[in-house]
């Protein structure tokens, strides 16, 4: 019983990271309709710039918000040079692009940084929190806990602004919100920054546990689908909680079923894609998708 | 462009392909043996996502399956090679048409999530089998020497049995989506409802179009295993799959030429790009796929279809 406790307590601490980039996924998707392959890539390069402005002797915080501002400038910028020539082209042509997006940044990345692991600090305390005989690591409840801000601020900001309002607008119903007077194009550049920005933090998350390198995001990048998957690709609340869940599955059946074990782990969330997509495809908490004809 | 105009480009390449080999060396014919496999491929890739509209980010997975097919055959019970390949086909287009009956359900995205996650779990599942596949070592094969004692070095041999399989099944595909079955193909993809509508058995057909695209693509692995002379995990990592499909939007979506201009791509532009860059060759890449995508966003294909037609209204013009 023991092991079950931990082995769920540390499932939902590699639960967290899937959440965030799945929110990040989820971001995107919500704003533009597309969903961003360089999403993990765009995390692991932002991480790369807080760990520069930390080896210039930058304290931990700041560098954490200077990344933000960075990235969501990025992101933006992005939006503005790469995306928007092909904003009107069809849906394969804006997902080749996306992927030329993120061999240029991991390559990239690579060139300035080297392959070569690096260590990033935890803002939390070494000491693992115990209760009872289950351990908490405290970098892993943080990082939980710094998850669900991100979305409270996210909700708080899409609710209660008019600048959060004019975004599901926009991608609600260009045209009609054109007319309205709202800058759609400007807001689909916002959307991807704030994708950028919540992409930083689960990057500056997740690299104290895998260590710094080009090629982080690749794994996580896939158990992220999988969490939006599962939770809903319209729902950001869903897409975190089902990045717990991920989490949580993921260890138990590492744990529990033998045959499968660490090797076959990538194998479980395809697993659990298929099933979910095949049985509830708009996911546990998503709205389905209504087409007219 | 006229039958007869196509006709006659048909056939001046064929005459290229046929003549390459009396001028270059053994290794660049190598390299334009695997043009031919990736062709293939993408052509399979082609039908599936060109022409009935479904997107498949894991073709990599039928690729490997191929592959290994053909591997396990001749390496455990020495089968010959071209029976092999036919095997890697068969059995490509049982599973494709099995994985085709859940992603019946999954449209756009969702289908591009199923099977990049299929792309992404291939080499763990290769590794798990060590007593077939051979672990992450692989499986080394050698490459066969040219029948009937013809004077070839099995570099030329293979190209022209690799031209013969590509040929056939271009013939093949060409024959399959110009008639009935290409048009309920098209037509599901253009609006699935109103193909229902008109009789066509919609399951049925993106099921089989499914499996007819894994079936080229699992002979174009079982091709490139024997070609390669060797298989292994790793070959198949999920860049592969997005190779594919970077190949077919580059040459061309929904144009047989296009799998052709889609090959030659994916087999020398990233060699170009490690010349423009060692440090950072991928960056190069990516940069000639998003320049390729501003400037033709419908493919190589598309933009050579676009000249005639533009070539052939100014004639028209002049002459009037």
């Amino acid at each position: 019983m023991e092991i079950f406790f931990q082995q769920v307590v540390s499932g939902l601490a590699t639960g967290g990271i899937y959440g965030s980039v799945a929110l990040a996924l989820v971001m995107i998707y919500q704003a533009t309709d597309v969903v961003n392959y360089a999403q993990g890539e765009m995390a692991m390069f932002s991480t790369y710039i807080a760990w520069t402005l930390m080896n210039a002797g930058v304290p931990y915080w700041w560098a954490f918000f200077g990344t933000l501002v960075i990235s969501f400038v990025g992101g933006v910028v992005l939006e503005r040079v790469v995306i928007r020539p092909v904003e009107n082209k069809p849906i394969l042509t804006i997902v080749i692009v996306c992927i030329g997006l993120l061999v240029i940044l991991n390559s990239v990345a690579g060139w300035i940084y080297s392959y070569i692991q690096k260590p990033f600090p935890s803002p939390f305390p070494p000491k693992p929190i115990m209760l009872g005989t289950v351990v908490f690591g405290a970098h892993d409840l943080g990082a939980i806990a710094v998850t669900l801000v991100v979305l409270a601020f996210l909700y708080a900001f899409f609710r209660f602004t008019t600048l959060g309002l004019a975004m599901r607008a926009a991608a609600q119903n260009p045209v009609s919100s054109r007319l309205c007077g709202i800058r759609v194009g400007w807001m689909l550049a916002i959307g991807w920054g704030l994708a950028a920005m919540v992409g930083a933090v689960a990057g500056m998350m997740v690299a104290p546990i895998v260590f710094l390198d080009p090629n982080m995001m690749a794994g996580i990048l896939i158990y992220a689908f999988a969490s939006a998957t599962l939770g809903g690709f319209t729902s950001p609340g869903g897409a975190v909680l089902g990045g717990l869940i991920v989490g949580v599955i993921e260890n138990l059946v590492g744990t529990y079923v033998h045959f499968i074990g660490t090797e076959l782990k990538l194998t479980v969330a395809l697993a659990l894609i298929l099933v979910v997509l095949v049985f509830k495809p708009s996911g546990l908490f998503g709205r389905a998708a209504v087409h007219r004809v | 462009m006229t039958p007869r105009a196509r006709a006659v480009a048909v056939a001046a390449a064929l005459a290229v392909a046929l003549a390459l080999p009396l001028f270059v060396s053994n290794f660049r014919l190598f390299q334009f043996t695997q043009v031919a496999v990736y062709a293939i491929a993408l052509l399979g890739l082609n039908v599936l996502t060109g022409y009935n509209g479904q997107i498949s980010l894991g073709h990599g997975a039928f690729y490997a399956l191929g592959a290994y097919t053909t591997a396990i055959m001749i390496d455990k019970w020495d089968v010959p090679y071209p029976l092999t390949i036919v095997t890697a086909g068969v059995v490509c287009l049982v599973v494709g048409f099995l994985f085709g009956i859940p992603a019946l359900r999954l449209e756009g995205l969702y289908l591009a999530l199923a099977t990049f996650a299929l792309a992404l779990a291939i080499p763990q599942i290769l590794k798990y089998f060590e007593h077939w596949t051979g672990g992450s070592q692989g499986i080394v094969l050698s490459k066969p020497n040219a029948p009937w004692g013809l004077k070839l070095s099995p570099d030329q041999w293979l190209y022209f049995f690799t031209l013969a399989v590509l040929v056939a099944l271009f013939a093949l595909a060409r024959n399959l989506l110009m008639g009935r079955t290409g048009r309920a193909i098209v037509a599901i993809r253009d609006n699935a409802i109103a193909a229902q509508a008109m009789g066509v058995n919609t399951a049925l057909y993106k099921s089989l179009t499914f499996g007819v695209s894994a079936a080229y693509t699992g002979v174009a692995g079982g091709l490139s295993a024997i070609v390669i002379a060797f298989v292994a995990p790793d070959a198949f990592n999920v860049f592969l799959s997005i190779t594919f499909l970077t190949g077919i939007v580059i040459g061309g979506l929904a144009s047989i030429s296009g799998a052709i201009f889609g090959a030659l791509f994916i087999q020398f532009v990233p060699n170009w790009a490690q010349d423009i860059s060692k440090a950072a060759p991928w960056a190069i890449y990516g940069i000639f796929l998003i320049g390729f995508m501003y400037v033709m966003p419908f493919g190589i294909a598309g933009a050579i279809r676009r000249l005639l037609a533009r070539a052939v209204r100014r004639g028209t013009a002049a002459r009037a």
